[in-house]
């Protein structure tokens, strides 16, 4: 079955070509079937391959499906890696993503039948890339999936494209990516000049050979690169903006899938990472100062969707920071349940901007409990998870992380406590305020109020179950001996990087305290912003510290004046000067030159047969003079 | 004879040939005085041709060097006919349409 790994992205791409060419002729459940459909065989394919590498000893398959790239030495086959990590990334991309491609079917059905086509072809586009990513056997086939789910998020962003702000949020969201794509593509010429290679295996065997220098470089510069595509700081700020698209894709490309590219290439580099210390602090570091800030602005925020965006870079955060004390398989563990909350509560999310007609503001919220009650219940689960109270998925995932960030420092563990203190709170606010008391929005609101079709609630369930227990696959080692089934199961692909790294080991009674501690703060969070919010909420502006949070500590803006600004007057300034005055005074002076030339040669040309003559014997005499005489 | 004849002579043709065409406006007659220059030229090939010939079968009775330029001249002569037919055509042409030969005329292309 492993050899047909390639059936896995061929069907998307099916999908792809089919929705995207016969977009005007296909009818809109035609297109949903279709869109659907593909995922669906590309989620029985995985689940397929999935058994196999379950087997005890399986070892990591190398597809070569033809060659790509053979040029002075450098040989890039265009092959595909099985292996543990890549197959349980195929899952989760194709799982939920059938998940929400079905969702979708209902979501999207107010739009016209090509615009509905269109929207399906670029989600399994967005699959295809996805899968390429995660499947492909050396950095540049990953890179090809890399820019290929980059290009379907400005294009699911930017749906709407009549809008100027969605539009605007896509360039945004482009070009940051752009910028986190160059230091990965950098990284990558790195690993050509260091390793002559870009094959994951030729590559991981050899750098434990290379100098640290060379891996802290390169590995930084990747680690530039799932800034970009991860929405770490500093470039972050796209991923807010991008709520713009529809919710079904906030779900899938910017919560579950996209957003984790940056964590799947990391958790492949591993090797080359514990080589690197330096770049394992720094990546622990600015993960850690991701998810506390995304986590304070997160507490301020109105809209539906940007609380969980901001969420969302604030979990993210948490698998970097995984990543940067070494949990490796805590950071995959992350993903994996962050997927399933994450888009249980998108997709929640959409359910009730959906019944609210596209209202997304939670202070014109609130009592939905009644009128949605799949949504609720579904909702709670997510919220419940993520604040991470076992046996909910979210505990064992986070918890996981935060003790591995406690055996590296414990400061690492008391401010990803804090930020995990904000998740619990800022969910509980969004759910209390969404479902909780009285409704607040207009009576035809209140009238048209409906809970979502079937199509909608079913995946709202079966995300909801997953995310409940999701976490069993990962009990850790306190409750039950070798029990993290996850663990086992991925060993393979860090038993290099565990051989390496010493391993830090908390005694049972510290993670015992841990435990207790964390767990009763956050209740007692959960409970403050239940009995906060679910009678008074703040539907006022805020004020004070709180207008900075909800004004996103003005980083925006920051950026917009400390780099935008001085980047357009340098524009302006070369514009005025360097491209009017120099670069087209060369090219108008060339023109105006040989105009001017030309009306001076013009006079030879008198048109008297007689003097073109005389100048032929003039020149002809010339010549003679020359021979004879010089 | 000395070869220096034959030189004077054939550049005196070729002088005539070239003042011609530069002073006057009659395009026959200009046709006439490239016809002088051309023969001016077939003039010196025979003469070099002859020279050569003399001095090389001096030192070897069987040779043939120069003769060469005999038979080119004999090519100008041909292709000359040719040209001379198809420029006389053009100038029947040319005082058709306008009624003379002088070449001033013809400088329409100017404007």
């Amino acid at each position: 079955m492993v050899d047909y790994i390639w059936l896995v992205p061929l069907f998307p791409l099916i999908g792809f070509l089919i929705n995207g060419l016969g977009r005007k002729q296909l009818s809109k459940s035609l297109s949903g079937i279709i869109g659907s459909g593909v995922i669906l065989a590309s989620f029985i394919i995985s689940l397929l391959i999935f058994n196999e590498t379950r087997a005890e000893g399986f070892t990591a398959v190398t597809v070569n499906l033809f060659e790509f790239i053979n040029v002075a030495g450098l040989n890039i086959p265009f092959a595909f890696q099985v292996d543990q990590l890549s197959v349980l990334f195929l899952l989760i991309i194709t799982g939920v993503g059938f998940l929400i491609h079905v969702y979708s079917t209902s979501y999207m059905n107010a739009e016209e039948p090509h615009h509905y086509a269109r929207y399906f072809s670029f989600l399994n586009l967005f699959v295809f890339s996805m899968l390429l990513l995660v499947l492909g056997s050396n950095y540049l086939i990953m890179f090809i999936g890399w820019e290929g789910v980059g290009l379907c998020s400005y294009l699911l962003i930017g749906y709407w494209f009549k809008n100027t702000e969605y539009g605007n949020a896509a360039r945004k969201a482009f070009v940051m990516n752009r910028i986190g794509d160059l230091g990965f593509l950098l990284g990558l010429f790195f690993i050509i000049q260091q390793f002559g290679s870009l094959t994951y295996t030729e590559v991981f065997s050899q750098a434990q050979g290379a100098g640290v220098g060379i891996l802290t470089v390169i590995t930084l510069l990747l680690f530039v690169g799932a800034t970009g595509k991860s929405a770490q700081i500093p470039l972050y700020t796209w991923l807010p903006d991008a709520m713009a698209g529809p919710t079904p894709v906030s779900a899938l490309i910017h919560a579950a899938t996209m957003v984790t590219a940056g964590i799947y290439m990391i958790a492949r580099s591993n090797i080359l990472y514990t080589l690197a210390p330096v770049s394992q602090t720094v990546v622990a570091v600015i993960g850690l100062a991701t998810a506390i800030l995304a986590a304070t602005i997160a507490i301020k925020q109105n809209d539906i969707k940007k609380v969980l965006a901001y969420s969302t870079v604030s979990q993210l955060g948490y698998m970097f920071l995984g990543l940067g004390v070494g949990a490796y398989t805590g950071a995959v563990f992350h993903v994996m349940t962050h997927a399933f909350f994450k888009a249980l509560l998108f997709l929640g999310a959409g359910s009730v901007i959906h019944a609210m007609h596209h209202e997304q503001d939670i202070r014109k919220m609130g009592g939905l409990a009644k009128k949605l009650p799949h949504t609720h219940w579904t909702f709670l689960v997510g919220c419940i998870a993520i604040a991470g109270i076992p046996p909910f998925s979210g505990f064992f995932s986070k918890d996981e992380i935060l003790t591995h960030a406690f055996a590296a420092n414990p400061v690492y563990y008391i401010i990803g406590l804090l930020g995990a203190l904000m998740t619990a709170f800022y969910m509980f606010r969004l759910y209390a305020m969404t479902f909780r008391g009285t409704f607040r929005g207009t009576q035809e609101q209140e009238h048209h109020l409906h809970e979502s079709p079937w199509s909608m609630v079913v995946p709202l369930i079966v995300l909801a179950v997953l995310a409940t227990v999701a976490g069993f696959v990962g009990i850790p080692e306190l409750f039950a001996p070798d029990a993290h089934r996850l663990e086992h199961y991925l060993a393979p692909v860090f038993a290099v990087s565990a051989q390496i790294a010493e391993g830090h080991h908390v005694p049972a009674s510290t993670e015992w305290i841990l435990l207790g501690v964390s767990l009763i703060m956050i209740a007692v969070s959960i409970l403050y912003a239940l009995n906060r919010f679910s009678k008074k909420t703040e539907t006022d502006e805020a004020t004070g510290f709180g207008k900075v949070l909800a004004n996103k500590w003005y980083v925006d803006e920051l950026y917009e004046t400390v780099i935008s600004k001085p980047l357009n007057g340098l524009g302006y300034v070369f514009n005025r000067f360097i491209e009017k005055s120099g670069i087209d005074g060369i090219v108008n002076g060339v023109g105006r030159s040989v105009q001017w030339g030309g009306r001076q040669l013009r006079l030879l040309q008198s048109g008297q047969v007689g003097s073109y003559i005389l100048w032929m014997v003039l020149g002809i005499l010339i010549f003679f003079v020359i021979t004879l005489f010089i | 004879m000395p070869i220096n004849y034959y030189i004077i002579l054939a550049v005196a043709l070729f002088s005539i040939g070239v003042a011609g065409v530069l002073t006057r406006r009659n395009a026959i007659i200009i046709f006439m005085c490239v016809e002088l220059m051309l023969n001016a030229v077939n003039l010196l090939l025979v003469a070099f041709s002859k020279m050569h010939y003399a001095n090389a079968v001096q030192l070897n009775p069987a040779s043939t060097a120069g003769t060469e330029a005999q038979l080119f001249v004999f090519f100008i002569m041909v292709v000359a006919a040719a040209e001379v037919s198809v420029g006389l055509a053009i100038i029947v042409m040319m005082y058709r349409n306008i009624h003379s030969v002088d070449i001033n005329f013809l400088n329409r292309l100017k404007h």
